[in-house]
């Protein structure tokens, strides 16, 4: 394939791969090389940026400049890192209304005043009718290292601990775009996971943030660096009814969908029961269940398995290709 | 929800022991077809497949993929209408831009100036896509069988009352009862019965299939695509096998009628005529496609533009989609299974679609070995 195609960018298998092949080679180094959300630096400094062109830029739950905090804001915190400074660049199309540009700016205030990160430097740029849509936007930021995520210490029995419902930004991006042609009121889950950070001391080995190419994507992932196998029970998944409706009648796989405000996360067996009621008394994470464990007895290591609904047992396979481009 | 029962494993293991005890029963191997490739999906997606498996029951996968069905010519036809003709628009389905040609793919070609391929949810939207840019001819290339062939035929009868005539579609109808004679009667299958589609029947009916059970002398059960309904479906098959007395059976009747939908069916018969058509596997079948009749010729594609989708377009070296398809090679025991061919770099169309059993049984598969069962 010599040219770049739209699902080189979904977050499956596919990008990752293309990662692997295309972009690593140049720069590989230690801190890189893992692909983390974001680099620990000397100095206990976290790293990362993302860039955002979610399309619509205006979607119910949120917006570009909301998603633009929290997504970095988010990365540092699952890799173990308190969010302190953010910066903000923006790509605009000529033409894009001043208004929606303001209401886009109170949006990063605000999502940076509740994530609790300082907007340090920035920078704009503007480019000609077509040559962008509307408004990109890249964020990086700097976070206090707290704790080193440990994959590779998983054991058998611990519990995967998923934070909320699964799928809802999919479903509120869709609605926005109105490709479905149906209504629906589901909100983006888009927030900050802040409130998970006093976690990493109550035993957490691993965490990830849901987004693209959801649960199914990430676990996997996680999968291929875990020591056991790894077994996730769907009839435990937390699903909104509209999700589940969506499901059904557009026949979009939760597991796939992606989401702007959970994460799953690994922990002992013996500190689970105290992670989920930390969990559950926040209004972020009421609906957080443990939905599966490390195996001892079933599947081999770097599998991820799924005992579904009917109690089937089956792999389940990262997202391959392209779902919904420019989700986030 | 009213669904969740249709998949609590408490119903579906009370279903599964019944299945296997009427299996026990029946003369071995049971094999039975399930003909829909949501059927494919449904049974592989919710791990039934294995638990069949054990129940004594093997499921095969048939014809009843369109994307799979259709052949690489009608592919490189619309490689070629996007490629050679300037300010064109081929609307289709997604996975219908990445199935691999000579020519390479939807998603590969380079479209001519001004021209371009875009991914659509439903022939409406291709409808629009027409009407929003005045400048361009638009196609819609659209492979169903009858479940998508009403939506289709009532978009291209809308363009037509509207005389919106810069849309037109190419089509790639299939009719689903004519496969299942075709590889009934080549007999190489070896199948004991059938899981009739659910969607497909409730425009169909029940009738189509009638000639199984009195020609063949093989069972069959319309089903839905709940865990649940498979099993009723396949408890049903197994049910008439015990009895000596094949028929249709409609397993699925909060959503099948046995007539079927006579309203659907007459938009297909007012603007559609039987056609013999070329299917991947399975080759030319007298009748079994349905193209616009002259009526309707201005919203035919390959009236409009002269196209005749080419029938030596082979499949790629080493894919046996074709084999797969007629249900005598099961899609793991192809050469470059997971190899060669994976869903990032399919090498056939049963490895594209999202109701290919390629795709499916990859996606879906069960671990490599389960060192014991715990539940």
């Amino acid at each position: 394939m010599d040219k770049i195609s739209l699902e080189l960018g979904g977050g499956g298998k596919t990008m990752r791969d293309f990662i692997a092949r295309t972009i690593l080679p140049t720069f590989g180094n230690p801190r890189l090389a893992p692909l983390l959300d974001a680099a620990h630096l000397p100095g206990k400094i976290a790293f990362t940026t993302d860039s955002y062109v979610v399309d619509p830029v205006f979607f119910p739950g949120g917006d570009i400049g909301t998603l633009a905090v929290n997504g970095t804001v988010n990365d540092l915190v699952v890799s173990g890192a308190k969010p302190l400074f953010v910066s903000l660049a923006l790509i605009i199309e000529e033409g894009l209304e001043t208004s929606s540009l303001n209401r886009i700016l109170r949006s990063v205030r605000k999502a940076a005043d509740k994530a609790g990160v300082e907007i340090v430097t920035g920078d704009t740029k503007v480019v000609r009718r077509g040559q962008g849509d509307g408004l990109y936007i890249n964020t990086s930021g700097i976070g206090r290292v707290v704790a080193r995520p440990r994959p590779r210490a998983i054991k058998p029995g611990d519990r995967l601990i998923l934070t909320g419902t699964l799928g809802e930004h999919s479903l509120a991006i869709l609605a926005a775009r109105g490709e479905f042609g149906f209504e629906n009121p589901v909100k983006s889950d888009c927030a900050p996971l802040t409130f998970l950070l006093p976690l990493w001391n109550r035993g957490v080995r691993w965490m990830r943030d849901v987004t693209r190419g959801g649960l199914a994507t990430v676990l996997s992932e996680l999968a291929g660096e875990s020591p056991r196998p790894l077994l996730v029970e769907e009839k435990d998944i937390p699903l909104s009814a509209a999700a589940r409706a969506a499901a059904g009648l557009l026949g979009i796989d939760p597991m796939y969908m992606a989401c702007e405000g959970r994460a799953v996360m690994v922990v002992p067996e013996a500190r689970a029961a105290g992670v989920l009621a930390f969990l559950r008394k926040h209004s972020q994470g009421r609906r957080a269940a443990i939905i599966g464990r490390a195996e001892k007895t079933v599947g081999r290591p770097g599998e991820l398995l799924l005992r579904t609904e009917s109690g089937g047992l089956r792999l389940l396979e990262p997202l391959t290709s392209e779902l919904l481009p420019r989700i986030c | 929800m009213t669904t969740d029962l249709f998949h609590d494993r408490r119903v579906t293991a009370g279903l599964l022991a019944e299945i296997a005890g009427l299996a026990g029963r029946a003369p071995a191997p049971v094999r039975l077809m399930e003909v829909c490739g949501t059927h494919t999906m449904a049974i592989h997606r919710h791990g039934l497949k294995d638990l069949l498996r054990e129940a004594g029951v093997e499921m095969i996968s048939g014809p009843g993929c369109p994307v799979c069905v259709t052949p690489d010519g009608y592919h490189e036809t619309a490689i070629r209408l996007v490629t050679e003709r300037e300010n064109f628009i081929l609307a289709t389905f997604g996975d219908m831009t990445r199935i691999p040609t000579r020519l390479g793919s939807l998603q590969t070609a380079v479209p001519a100036r001004g021209s371009a391929v875009k991914i659509v949810y439903s022939p409406a939207e291709a409808f629009e896509t027409a009407r929003r840019n005045p400048s361009k001819e638009v196609v819609f290339f659209g492979a169903g069988f009858e479940t998508t062939i009403p939506a289709i035929t009532v978009t291209a009868l809308r363009a037509l009352s509207e005389r919106l005539d810069r849309f037109s579609v190419l089509t790639a109808f299939w009719t689903i009862p004519a496969p299942l004679r075709a590889i009934l009667t080549a007999g190489e299958a070896r199948i004991s019965g059938f899981l009739y589609p659910g969607h497909v029947s409730a425009i169909i009916g029940l009738e189509p299939y009638r000639f199984v059970a009195r020609e063949f002398g093989l069972p069959g059960a319309v089903s839905g695509f709940e865990p649940a309904d498979i099993l009723l479906g396949i408890r049903s098959v197994l049910e008439q096998i015990r009895d000596g007395r094949p028929r249709v059976d409609n397993a699925y009747a909060r959503v099948v009628r046995t007539e079927g939908n006579p309203a659907a069916r007459a938009v297909m018969e007012d603007a559609l005529e039987p056609c013999d058509a070329l299917w991947r596997g399975l080759g030319r079948i007298p009748g079994s496609g349905l193209r616009f009749k002259p009526q309707a010729a201005a919203v035919d594609a390959a009236g409009k533009y002269g196209l005749r989708p080419s029938d030596d377009a082979g499949d790629a070296p080493g894919c046996r989609c074709g084999e797969v398809l007629r249900g005598i090679l099961s899609p793991s025991r192809c050469g470059l299974f997971g190899r060669t061919c994976t869903p990032e770099h399919p090498r056939g169309p049963c490895m594209v679609s999202l109701e290919g059993a390629c795709l499916v049984h990859h996606k879906y598969r069960g671990p490599v070995r389960a060192v014991k069962r715990k539940i």
